[in-house]
Order: structure tokens, then sequence, then C-alpha cells
């Protein structure tokens, strides 16, 4: 890897964390509304996991998609617009947090029915496995959407048909406030591909380079004809589900804890220590990134809102 | 009488049917150490315990289809599907199961079942979340829908769903859960298929339930200081659907509004409105008029969604353009 490349990485995940700490303000402000699901904790997963894509690869995830979305390309000022439910967001102000898709960037959604878009990834592994392109479909999603139905007829069919697709559950260790144990009949989630005899293995979340070579020796197997796999990433959310959520079912300790595993902090140590990168070198993209948030809030403060006369636009395709 | 709210009224009524019988048990996602997701449940998992208030993983249709079981058994299971959106993913059980298993063998099998949910939009959650489909459940014979509109009429409901031995879908409105209403203390019992006159009036008969009874009284307040007296009839349960209550006010006044949150087509409105003409075509005096949302999947923007959703003001012109 260049050290380009290592510090894109670092570019992303910082981006990522100070959109988000920016959306939580805004949230407090009134300006953005809805459910605001954080990806605080987990920026090493689709980092790491959507680093390893080739742009014909697809992506598609559930509700806790800002990061997904920054990783996949969209810029952050579309990202930030969106959140303020504005004309010029990615989804025109129509999706809010839960739903930010744009399928010229091959990032096929957040889908906030847990567990619904499973199904839909095999199917978009199909429309490539029909046209021949040499491409895979990369479907995240969370611990507790492992217990719906969903989520075990996606999977069954797609080694059925020998689908290409890499299916990732994010392991933060709660579904809202229920942890994997008392909702899951096995902690170790990737067990439950096993029973689809699908190759799958776990990898430190928190590693956004582990996650990452991870995700490239799997991805380049499936595109070679394995079929499907399973990649666990074992991560933690620092927030709350959503905001406002009173955290009841778990210790401040434990929060605590993960928080001394934090992804960002992990990957400096790690630059530093590989000599991939300076403090001087992150330190310009911190910077960067201030700029980049800057310019983002003041495009999204001044993007007009959707004209009232759009709002049937788009119920149906015109014929 | 205190005054509580929404909220308390059903939470009242959960915690004193559970204390009264042990056969009954609560289930569903969030509803134990959370609490509840809309707080409904709060302190239930310490009082009566994981045994009667179960966590269950994000399995909507193994929630409804268990409980059905449970129910069969004699248990009394109160199952919590999070929001209505997420009954889709148990429509199976709900439709195929529930609503059929009393008459498909032949009167043997009871379902003491009820299935708490929680309905409508304007809380900027887009279209997977915002639905008000309520309309859709009414379809079915077999399964019972309630849909309070007022703190009395949810607990009242609420112990008579969970005393019924009927599949009872209780809908619960999303943005109804700090409305305050005076509620009777104890054994306060509303029966299930009974509509009610909220407000009585002689000039015009609104017909609507849950939200948009809020709506439909706020609505006659304004009309009443422009001199239009309306009587407000709130329907309370869509299935079995009791007439008796709208026949009468119409006979009276020979106009109507019908108000409900969810889309017009195939809607609460239509199936109101063609009974009114199918009982009372004699004394129409001015076509029926259906206030609705927009035939739209609900956006998040905020003025977009507020747009698409029925308003106190769309009650107020309908209103005036039946007079
Ligand atoms: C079918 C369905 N049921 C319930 C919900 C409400 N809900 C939203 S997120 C969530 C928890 C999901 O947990 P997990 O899959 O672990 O993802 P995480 O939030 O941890 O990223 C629940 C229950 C939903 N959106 N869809
Ligand atoms: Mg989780």
């Amino acid at each position: 890897m260049q050290k380009k490349e290592y510090l894109e990485l670092y570019h992303q995940m910082v981006l990522i964390r100070r959109l988000e700490e920016k959306a939580a303000e805004l949230y407090q402000d009134g300006k953005v509304g809805g459910f605001l699901h954080l990806y605080i904790g987990q920026e090493a997963v689709s980092t790491g996991i959507i680093s390893a894509r080739k742009p014909i690869d697809r992506v598609i995830t559930a509700y806790r998609d800002h990061g997904v979305a920054i990783n996949s390309g969209i810029p952050v000022k579309r990202v930030l617009a969106e959140l303020e439910g504005k004309a010029t967001g990615v989804s025109g102000g129509r999706g809010g947090s839960m739903h930010m898709a744009d399928i010229s960037l091959n990032y096929w959604g957040g889908h906030a029915i847990v567990g619904s878009h499973i199904p839909l990834a095999a199917g978009l592994a199909l429309g490539d496995q029909y046209a021949g392109n040499p491409a895979v479909t990369i479907a995240l999603f969370g611990d507790g959407a492992t217990n719906i139905g969903y989520f075990h007829e996606g999977l069954n069919l797609s080694k059925v048909w020998n689908l290409p697709v890499l299916w990732v559950c994010e392991n933060n260790e709660y579904g809202m406030g229920t942890s994997v144990p008392r909702a899951s009949a096995v902690s170790d989630i990737r067990q439950k591909a096993i029973g689809y005899g699908m190759p799958n293995r776990a990898v430190d979340g928190m590693d956004v380079l582990a996650v990452r070579a991870a995700a490239e020796e799997m991805i380049e197997q499936i595109r070679a004809g394995s079929g499907p796999q399973f990649l666990e990433a074992n991560t933690y959310r620092f927030r709350g589900h959503s905001m406002g959520d009173p955290e009841r079912y778990r210790k401040q300790e434990e929060v605590r804890q993960w928080e001394e595993d934090d992804p960002i902090g992990n990957y400096q140590k790690k630059l530093i220590s590989g000599r991939h990168a300076t403090k001087a070198d992150m330190d310009a993209i911190e910077k960067q990134v201030d700029d980049e948030i800057a310019e983002a809030i003041e495009f999204a403060e001044n993007s007009p809102e959707p004209a009232l006369d759009t709002l049937f636009d788009n119920v149906y395709v015109e014929e | 009488m205190a005054k509580i709210t929404m909220r308390e009224a059903i939470s009242q009524a959960l915690w004193e049917e559970m204390e009264r019988d042990p056969k009954i048990f609560i289930m569903g996602e969030e509803v134990g150490v959370w609490g509840g997701s809309y707080a409904v449940t709060r302190g239930f998992y310490d009082h009566f315990g994981a045994n009667r208030v179960k966590d269950t993983p994000i399995s909507e249709s193994a929630i409804v289809g268990s409980a059905i079981g449970a129910a069969l058994t004699g248990l009394r299971p109160v199952a919590e599907i999070m929001t209505i959106n997420f009954a889709f993913s148990a429509m199976d059980h709900i439709v195929n199961e529930s609503a059929k298993l009393h008459y498909m063998f032949n009167g043997q099998m009871r379902l003491p079942l009820v299935i708490r949910t929680v309905s409508g939009g304007g809380r900027q959650l887009a279209a997977t979340h915002s639905q008000t489909p309520d309309a859709i459940f009414a379809h079915f014979p077999g399964l019972t829908v309630v849909a309070p509109g007022t703190p009395a009429d949810a607990k009242g409901l609420l112990k008579a769903a969970i005393r019924s031995d009927n599949p009872v879908l209780f809908i619960e409105s999303a943005t109804l859960y700090q409305l305050r209403g005076e509620v009777p203390e104890g054994d306060y019992i509303v029966p299930l298929g009974k509509s009610t006159v909220q407000r009585p009036g002689k000039d015009v008969t609104i017909v609507t339930y849950s939200k948009m009874l809020d709506y439909s009284l706020k609505a006659a307040d304004q009309l009443a200081s422009e001199g239009i007296d309306a009587e407000v009839v709130d329907l309370r349960s869509l299935r079995p659907l009791d007439m008796v209550p709208v026949i009468e006010s119409f006979k009276k006044t020979n106009r109507a509004v019908i108000a409900e949150e969810g889309w017009k087509s195939y809607g609460v409105g239509a199936e109101v409105s063609a009974r009114i003409y199918e009982e009372a075509f004699d004394y129409v005096d001015a076509p029926i008029k259906r206030v609705a949302q927009k035939e739209v999947p609900l956006p998040y923007n905020r003025n977009l969604e507020q747009a698409a959703l029925p308003q106190i003001a769309d009650i107020v012109a309908a209103v005036k353009e039946v007079m």
C-alpha cells in the first residue's frame, strides 16, 4: 500500500467521525430530525471493507449508513444536506439519515427495515451473475439482523445459487438494548454461516487494516467463483443506538473500555509504528477534514428545502 | 378521576391486568430491559421478572407466531410489534394464522392474543417508518382491530382486548403518547367494537379515530367559533365496525366528513362513506368528504411530510365544503 492509500483510510475515518459529531449537534439544535443512528466506533469496518472493493462491486447496508455513504464516495456535503432534509441531499431530502443511496457510486442504500436488504443483496449479485459481470456485492448488516428470517432466506439462496456476495456482519454486541447472547442462539455470529456451507471468518473490526486485508482476500475469492462468503467484524458503537437512547442496558465502564480500542486511535498508532505516516501528516488531514466539514455545513445551510410541488415526484417511473 | 397521559393509561391497563392474571405475559423487542421503545413498559421487567416480560430477538414473525402458539395453550400473551411498519414481517402469522384458526378448525382453537403496535407519521422517520396502514388489517374477518384516541379509551379497550378470547390488534398512535385525559382508576372496560360520540353537535358529523380524533376535536372547536356545530364520532374499533352512532348522527346532520391519517384509497373513509350511502342514502344532503394522507410514501423533509399528512385545517375546510 502506498502512503497515500494509508492516509486516505485515515482521512475517511476522521471524516466520518467529525461528520457524525456535527450531526449530533445539529440534531440537538433541531436541524436534523427523525432517527439518527451514529456509526462512531465502527468506522474501521466500512472503511476497511469498502476500500477493498472495485468500482464494479456493489454495496448495500442498513440504516446506520453515514459511514458507508462516505466510504462509497458520496461527498460529505450531500450527506449533511440529506440529514438537514435539503433538496441537494443525496436522496433529495426524502430519505433522511436512514435512507441514503447513490447508485452512480454503486452504493445501493441504507435500508431501515432490519434485515430487509439482505435478500436484496442476493438479487444484486444475481444481476451480476446473470449478466456475467465480474462483480461482488458487499452486504453489511448488524448482529441483530441475523435473527430475522430475511437473513436466513437470503444466505441460503445465495449459497444455493452460488451468488457472488460478501456478507459482512457488524457485530457491535447489541441490537438496540439487547445483547447478542440474549437474542442470538450463537454469539459467534459467523457460526450461522456454517449452516449454509459458507466459508467464514472473524476479524477485529477496530483494526482497519485487518478488515481491509480480510475483505480483499475474500472479495477476490468470490470474484474467482468461490460463491458467497461470510465475514464477522467485531466492533462496538460508542454512542447510543440512536439519539435519545437512555442506555440502561449497558454500563458506562463497558463503553469506556471499548473506547480504549478506538479504531481511529488504533490506526494512528499503527501509522506511526509502521512508519507509514507522521504526526504532521495526520494533523494535516485533520485540518483538511475540518475544512471539509465547515464547507459541508455551509453548503447544507445554504441549500434550498425541496419545493412543495415536488411532493409527488418519483412515486412512479414516468412512462 | 386522574388526568394522565396516553402512555400512562396503556401502561396502567397492562400492569393491572398482569397483576390480576398470571397467564398474561408480554413479549417483544425492547419491552424488558429497555422499558419499551415508547417507554410504555418501563418498570415492568423489574416488577414482573424476565419470565413475564420477555425481550425477543428481532424476529417479528417468530414474535407473532410463537405468541399464537402460546395463546393456543391457554396463556394470554400481549405481543408487541415495535411499530406497525414491522408488522409486515409478521403478516403471514397475523393474517393466515391468527385470523383463521378459530374458524377453520370449527371453533376448537381459541386465541386470547393481543398484538400491541404503533402507527402513524409526523416524526420525520421517512417512508419505511411512518405508515398508517390500519385499514389493511381491518380487512380480515377473524381479526379484531382497535385504535383508541383518548387515554380513557386506551385503558378500557386494552383491558377488553386482553380479556378477549379473540386475536386483537391494538394500534397506538406514535404522536399521541403525551396526550392527557381523565382516566377512571381500577377496573375500567370499554367494549370492543363500539363506536362513540366524543363531542355532540347538530350541524355536521365528523367520523374519525386515533390521532385524527384529536385533530377533529380541535377542528370542531375552531368550527364552533365560526358558528358550525360539529358532532365527532370516534370509531375506536375498526373491526368489528360499529356504524350505529355514525348513522344516528348522520340522520341528524345529513352531512359527513371522515378523517383518517392513512392513505385515502381503500381506506377507513372509503368503508365508512360506503356504509353511510348504503344505510342512510335518503338522508344525504351533500357528498361525503374524506380527509386523509396524500397518496405518496412519506418523505423525510419536515415541510414535505406535513404537506402529505392530513391537517386540522384540512378537516375544517372539508366541513365547510359539505355545509
Ligand atoms: C423488522 C424491524 N424490526 C424492528 C426494527 C427496529 N429496530 C431498528 S434498529 C434495531 C436493532 C438492530 O440491531 P443490529 O442489527 O444489531 O444493528 P445495529 O443497530 O447494532 O447497527 C431495531 C430492533 C426495524 N427497523 N425493523
Ligand atoms: Mg448491533
